[in-house]
């Protein structure tokens, strides 16, 4: 670790917000919905930096912003204002949210993977494992069959899915299997920094456990920065460096998540905290 | 090759004080200036008073002890020291490889987490591992993480299951089923084998027998003859005998 390094991924005050807003919507705030105008701040001036070969944890309840953030990072939402910084993107000097359309499928391509809680979207179901995985491959230029094949079987085994089974198509998949096809996919391009977003919810324990475990593995192997959102404290809890708390659009607490977990500050994440089984 | 550009802002600057102290702060790996830890809790609006105004140094090499009851405040300094909690008031002064003289309640949590990988061992009661993770995985994942390789990892690991007579049938089995002497047993070879230059020990003996007490007094003392410097919470004052060069009593959150 070098803690001069630079930051693989910059987000600098994210705004996202669904309606027009009003000189009001500072003061009039109910969660984080104007009682004057209606207007929704689903994420509200959040800024976050990732460092080289860390595990960043997002938690915070439903409707909190966790995925707002992700979804911003992956360009499924347009931010209504901000900056992220990617050093695999300009030398990290120009935002991500004003690259223009061809350049933004460039770095989904080239620079990020992401996982998303349902594999439905980060997956084609019908089309097999090793196609999924090679349809990012040939996103990024390759167009080499053979090449192509052996890193899936790579990826494949790297995930424990026996590579028998490359053929078929994830639908026919369980739930933890998808995951891990999506994980598997997202790695394909080498990505520098990877977004998980609930990867683990709604699967089994022992299912998840081999899911945290590969996560684990990749970190420790390919040293990729994850940012890793949760609402699932004890997955934080193993695999997060530093954690950020959110609440309602906001972030309300950073730290180590040891830190955050033993000695929290505020109110609600003492309430989170104190809510764990 | 470590290059660490950024540190200024967490260095101590050499003020005054500093100079005036210069020979002493060079023989204290830590030095402890008035620490208080409150903890404020918001289902009640209270505060709770854990430590207040503690202070010590521990010179390199040294083994400091500390006594007290339970809930004396004697953890909540360890972990103030391993910035598990954020001390209220005062300063924590680490002198680092990497980054000079350092207040760890104040320094980046990138340099904490750099300190804990590299130079600062914590061992608590309790064992905390990734599930799935077997009891040798556990402990070549502490040397993976600093970039050792997998063939070193597992040969050092080996060594350091070997030294803590942690039976070889126990290595490739999850640690869940595991005793409480074999499960500190493992907490101890997981943070030993990186050979931290400060170890903070959190009542490391609390459910061991005898027989495993004496190997693990053993190792301590070893590592203390390296300069390793330490600090331990302890109940047993026969443990301590021959292994403390000081001794601290805490009550109601001061040093007594």
């Amino acid at each position: 670790m070098n803690t001069s390094e630079n930051p693989v991924l910059s987000v600098k005050n994210l705004t996202v917000r669904y309606g027009d807003g009003c000189s009001e919507c500072s003061t009039s705030l109910e969660k984080n919905r104007c009682r004057k105008c209606g207007t929704v701040w689903a994420s509200n001036d959040v800024s976050i930096d990732v460092y080289p070969g860390e595990v960043l944890g997002i938690v915070g309840e439903s409707g909190s912003g966790k995925s707002t953030l992700m979804q911003s990072l992956y360009f499924d939402i347009e931010p209504t204002s901000g900056n992220a910084y990617l050093n695999g993107y300009k030398n990290g000097c120009e935002s991500i949210w004003n690259a223009s359309p061809a350049e933004k499928r460039d770095i989904k391509n080239k620079i990020m993977g992401m996982v998303y809680q349902n594999p439905v979207r980060g997956l084609r179901m019908d089309y097999s494992a090793a196609s999924n995985i090679a349809e990012k491959i040939i996103a990024t230029g390759s167009r080499n069959a053979g090449e192509m094949t052996s890193r899936a079987k790579e990826l494949l085994e790297a995930v424990e899915i026996l590579t028998s089974r490359m053929s078929e198509a994830p639908k026919n998949f369980s739930g933890g299997m998808q995951q891990r096809v999506q994980i598997s996919k997202a790695l394909a391009n080498n990505p520098s920094i990877l977004l998980l977003d609930e990867v683990t919810t709604g699967l089994d324990l022992s299912v998840q456990a081999k899911v945290l475990d590969l996560i684990r593995k990749i970190k420790t192997l390919y040293g990729i920065s994850i940012l890793l959102v949760s609402h699932d404290l004890a997955v934080i809890r193993m695999l997060a460096d530093r954690t950020v708390v959110m609440l309602d659009g906001k972030i309300i607490e950073s730290g180590l998540t040891d830190q955050i977990l033993e000695d929290p500050q505020h109110e609600y994440t003492q309430q989170l905290v104190y809510s764990l089984l | 090759m470590i290059n660490i550009l950024d540190i200024k802002n967490s260095r101590i600057s050499a003020g005054a004080a500093d100079k005036h102290d210069g020979d002493v702060q060079n023989k204290n790996i830590l030095e402890i200036r008035n620490l208080t830890k409150n903890f404020y809790l918001h289902n009640v609006g209270r505060e709770i008073k854990s430590c207040s105004n503690v202070k010590f140094s521990l010179e390199k090499g040294q083994f400091i002890g500390i006594v007290g009851l339970s809930g004396a405040g004697k953890s909540t300094i360890l972990k103030c020291i391993n910035r598990t909690y954020l001390a209220t008031s005062g300063e924590i002064i680490y002198d680092s490889e990497a980054f000079g003289r350092v207040d760890l309640t104040k320094a980046s949590e990138r340099q904490i987490l750099y300190m804990r990988k590299y130079e600062i061992g914590y061992v608590s009661q309790f064992l905390n591992v990734m599930p799935r993770t077997t009891a040798k995985e556990h402990v070549m994942n502490a040397l993976l993480d600093i970039g050792c390789s997998s063939a070193e990892a597992s040969k050092k690991a080996a060594e350091m299951l070997n030294y803590f007579r942690l039976s070889e049938s126990l290595w490739d089995i999850y640690p869940n089923t595991f005793s409480g002497g074999e499960r500190l047993r493992l907490n101890l070879a997981h943070t030993m084998v990186k050979k931290p230059r400060l170890m903070l020990l959190d009542e490391p003996t609390a459910s061991l027998d005898n027989k495993t007490k004496v190997l693990v007094k053993d190792m301590l003392i070893k590592l203390k003859n390296q300069d390793t410097s330490m600090i331990g919470i302890f109940h047993d004052l026969e443990f301590m005998d021959g292994l403390c060069d000081k001794v601290y009593n805490i009550s109601e959150g001061k040093i007594v």
